[in-house]
């Protein structure tokens, strides 16, 4: 049952948001960990919104044999990023933020894995797990 | 397949001989789908207003819906679904009113004939109520947009109160998502409300925003710093222990601005600086 939403607007996030909520109950994330994902997902569908043009959003359940989790697929075909560990920088920013969302949504999920190339766009993977 | 200008001329003939089986028939069709939500007279009124405009449209030569002679049918038909959808009727339910006089005057060409001249010209009237039917459907999701459109507005106004708690302090209850605009309307109300209150003291309490990420925490930041340029203390109250987590993992600083867990800790913190008791 994966879910997918195209990100054109400031609304889309808002429905990134309220699925990943819904879908992080049914696996019975803990709240702690529920609003980590959540918050972590609105950062980086935002990312995908302002700085990657537009992208699509993947939702779906993960299983590892012991434990459920949530995997989520952030893609869009934008100008990439040329220097990661700068982005991966806490306060550097060049659209006006604080500079902590690609950082901050590292440290709030369990497994981040991020692809991207300069003029050919970003997919970052993201898992939380149920502890 | 469009109307010829006989074929135009033949149906507003139609139309006007046999006005007051047709309506009857209409109308009937109409109140079937709208299961009494509007009176009978109501109904029969609007469709023999209808089938004026549909039998001038047709007199006028009209082949299909974009010309000057079907003006005044597009007027009705926009007329039509703007109040539809005000009284919150369903797409369906606006778009039977047009569709339902293919089948009254289908029930009219009965007592007729069925050969297939008739049928030629019943086919492509046929495609004009369609198009009239197309066009009642897109005046109906226009009007229902710029419904939601003022309700979205009504609601950015209506879900910022900012309430004052005490004599010099004013709190400021988020609920939901604080988006940019939302968040600028905070902003412009709390900073008016602390120069007609003269309060000292602003607490901004986000107990009902779900998910505190860093757009949502520059808002907040923004607002507390605005309201210092301006004389005012801030105080962020309604801090969740998952809230707090996920700042702390985002990295997110609030400084020295104070924060508390509850807006009643928010309140006793502020009276407990102005050297007030709370009784």
């Amino acid at each position: 049952m994966n879910e997918r939403i195209e990100v054109t607007s400031d609304r889309d996030v808002v429905r990134v948001r309220q699925l990943v909520r819904t879908l992080a109950v049914a696996v019975k994330l803990s709240l702690v960990d529920q609003t980590k994902l959540v918050t972590a997902a609105s950062e980086l569908a935002r990312n995908t919104l302002v700085y990657g043009g537009g992208g699509s959003v993947e939702v779906s359940p993960a299983e590892n044999g012991r434990r459920k989790g949530i995997r989520i697929v952030f893609a869009d075909n934008g100008p990439g990023i040329a220097d990661l560990d700068l982005a991966f920088t806490d306060g550097y920013t060049t659209g006006g933020g604080l500079g902590l969302g690609l950082s901050g949504a590292r440290r709030l999920v369990d497994e981040f894995d991020i692809v991207t190339a300069v003029g050919e766009g970003t997919t970052i993977t993201v898992t939380k797990w149920c502890r | 397949m469009t109307l010829s200008v006989d074929e135009a001329a033949r149906f507003a003939a139609l139309l006007e001989e046999n006005q007051d089986a047709l309506v009857a028939a209409w109308t009937e069709q109409v109140a079937a789908t709208l299961r009494g939500r509007l009176s009978q007279a109501e109904l029969q009124r609007q469709t023999a207003e209808l089938r004026r405009g549909f039998q001038q449209a047709l007199a006028g030569a009209a082949r299909d819906l974009s010309g000057e002679s079907t003006a005044e049918l597009r007027a009705q038909l926009a007329e039509l679904s703007a109040s539809r959808a005000r009284q919150g009727f369903s797409a369906t339910e606006t778009a039977v009113s047009v569709f339902a006089l293919k089948e009254a005057v289908l029930g009219v060409l009965g007592d007729y004939s069925s050969d297939a001249a008739t049928l030629k010209d019943y086919v492509a009237f046929s495609s004009f109520v369609d198009q009239a039917a197309l066009f009642t459907f897109d005046s109906y999701v226009r009007v229902r947009e710029e419904l939601i459109a003022d309700q979205t507005e009504q609601l950015l106004e209506l879900s910022t109160p900012v309430v004052k708690l005490w004599e010099g302090v004013v709190a400021v209850p988020l609920v939901g998502t604080l988006d940019s605009a939302r968040a600028q309307v905070v902003m412009e109300r709390l900073l008016q409300t602390l120069v007609d209150t003269g309060s000292p003291y602003a607490i901004i309490d986000i107990t009902g925003v779900p998910a505190v990420d860093t757009q949502v925490a520059q808002h907040i930041l923004k607002t507390v710093v605005a309201a210092r340029l301006m004389g005012a203390d801030c105080i962020i109250s309604g801090i969740r222990p998952q809230i707090a987590q996920t700042i702390v993992a985002l990295g997110i600083e609030f400084g020295d601005i104070a924060t508390k867990s509850s807006l009643a800790d928010a309140l006793r913190y502020v009276l407990a600086q102005t050297g007030r008791k709370a009784r």
